[in-house]
């Protein structure tokens, strides 16, 4: 598996460390039961999925990723300082 | 038909001419009272120990393919009952329990060898940790040995003991654990539940769910719809994917698992050896072959098939334990699909919605736990209460910080 690194070009997954789901949004003003959906419930869907992933042995950038969760298909990166929120 | 050395040599003389199904290949009726989703070996437990223990036969498995094809046939066949937290011990306990009394129960060979698990340590912090898992284990009446040095070398002289950066120090050795036959238990359990009254429908995927309120009163199948007070998901690995046609989201990540077996092999490991400095276990199945695995993949997937980054390290830990299998063929390798849960252990509990128990987040532990999964299941769903050895394992246990975190990894379900 590759990731297209928008630094370094396409480079071995094992250079990267893998955190999950870029979706969930940590909630502004601390309610407990936001913070415990943020921090525990995933949608873990089947099929495309934008996902974190750090490159630990490259750039040491956070991006944010597209692949597909059934065949490992990745369809494209982004840095993730520059998405929203 | 009851199995016994009778029938077999009368099958013998017979030239093996009447040996009927093992199980009935049910069609599904309209209605039960209680519907287990998924005929993978906890289902198929749930739905015996339902009629067993509870009285409750007008039950159906629904298997979306065919009965061990799915995880149980894709582990690494390993029991034990090593755990630390007073949250799990009883329940792998129960298991490891029902695994010793298994086959006399369900009058089935599933190949029960409890031939011991060694746990290596390679450090002084190791050492105490174990010895800490070790002393928790016989506070809760479980057999566990802290082996020095000499004592894993009585065992297995053959592991690389002055290996430069991970010299093997000692060893946990738990010597009730063991290897099952894993296809011997789907089957063993298949016709054990069908015997007393199960319906096991193969090819019967669940499409959705029917509701009144904020009650499940049946599922949606490919084969039609069926009703039921109960339905129960035992479906590790797409625990998400169902629950989601429920309006559920889990605290459960799916992830593949890689496992390995090699060419067939004269008997070399009496027993199964994990090594403490990489992720890595082995053990010899009865066959001759070398079975062995390690990490997860370590990012979401549902592929059923892993990639090389994790094969080689698997192969790196195995030649750093133990050179001697460095001229062993890997015959074959594959990867199953995990519920791994955010705090790395299981889910056994109703949900926010009447009639429906889960059953997940299993992780990568879930074989071993097949009996007792089952047994506690059965009892949460026919009494409406866990369980006393699975008090612990709620769907409430995340929001409320009462995580059982073994590793204390936190959230963070690639690293359990």
């Amino acid at each position: 598996m590759r990731i297209p690194c928008p630094y370094c070009g396409p480079r071995d997954s094992s250079e990267f460390a893998y955190l999950g789901d870029a979706a969930p949004r940590r909630p502004a003003d601390g309610d407990a039961e936001a913070m415990a959906t943020y921090v525990y419930l995933r949608d873990n869907p089947a099929g495309p999925m934008d996902e974190l992933w750090y490159h630990a042995q490259g750039c040491r950038s956070w991006l944010v990723v597209s692949r597909d969760t059934r065949d490992h298909a990745v369809s494209g990166a982004r840095l993730a300082a520059g998405a929203s929120a | 038909m009851r199995y016994s050395v009778f029938s077999l040599l009368g099958q013998a003389l017979a030239g093996n001419t009447g040996w009927k199904p093992a199980w009935r290949d049910a069609a599904p009726q309209p209605r039960y009272d209680v519907i287990v989703v998924g005929g993978g070996g906890h289902g198929l437990a749930t739905a015996y120990y339902l009629a067993r223990t509870h009285g409750i036969a007008n039950v159906a498995v629904l298997e979306r393919g065919w009965i061990g094809g799915g995880n149980v046939g894709r582990n690494t066949t390993i029991v034990r009952s090593n755990y630390l937290l007073p949250g799990n011990i009883p329940l792998y306990e129960l298991s490891m329990q029902l695994w010793e009394g298994l086959e006399q129960d369900i009058n089935y060979n599933a190949m029960v060898s409890q031939r011991g698990v060694l746990n290596l340590y390679h450090s002084d912090g190791q050492r105490d940790a174990y010895a800490r898992r070790g002393n928790a284990m016989r506070l809760h009446g479980i057999d566990a040995e802290l082996l020095d040095r000499e004592g894993v070398r009585r065992l297995y002289p053959f592991l690389n003991f002055d290996q430069a950066r991970f010299p093997i120090q000692g060893g946990l050795l738990q010597r009730r654990g063991g290897t099952v036959r894993h296809d011997a238990v789907a089957w063993g359990y298949a016709r054990a539940a069908s015997d007393r009254g199960v319906d096991i429908v193969q090819n019967c995927a669940v499409t959705g769910f029917l509701r009144e309120g904020g009650r499940i009163t049946g599922v949606e199948t490919t084969r039609g719809t069926i009703r039921a007070p109960k339905v129960a998901l035992a479906v590790a690995g797409s625990s998400s994917q169902v629950a989601a046609m429920a309006g559920l989201r889990l605290p459960i990540e799916s992830h593949v698992l890689q496992a390995f077996v090699s060419e067939g092999l004269k008997p070399i490991i009496p027993g199964v050896i994990t090594f403490g400095a990489g992720h890595f276990y082995i053990s010899q199945s009865d066959k001759g072959g070398l079975v062995f695995g390690g990490d997860i993949d370590g990012y979401n997937s549902y592929a059923q098939r892993g990639n090389l980054p994790v094969v080689e390290d698997v192969c790196e830990g195995g030649m750093a334990l133990m050179p001697a299998i460095g001229r062993a063929r890997m015959l074959r390798s594959w990867g199953g699909i995990m519920d791994m849960s955010m705090d790395g252990s299981p889910i056994i509990d109703r949900t926010p919605l009447d009639g429906l128990y889960l059953n997940a987040g299993w992780c990568y532990g879930g074989f071993k736990a097949t009996p007792g999964s089952g047994a506690v299941f059965a009892h949460l769903i026919a009494r409406d209460e866990p369980h006393p050895a699975a008090t612990a394992l709620t769907l409430g246990r995340f929001a409320a910080g009462r995580v059982v975190d073994e590793k204390g990894q936190g959230a963070q379900p690639n690293l359990h």
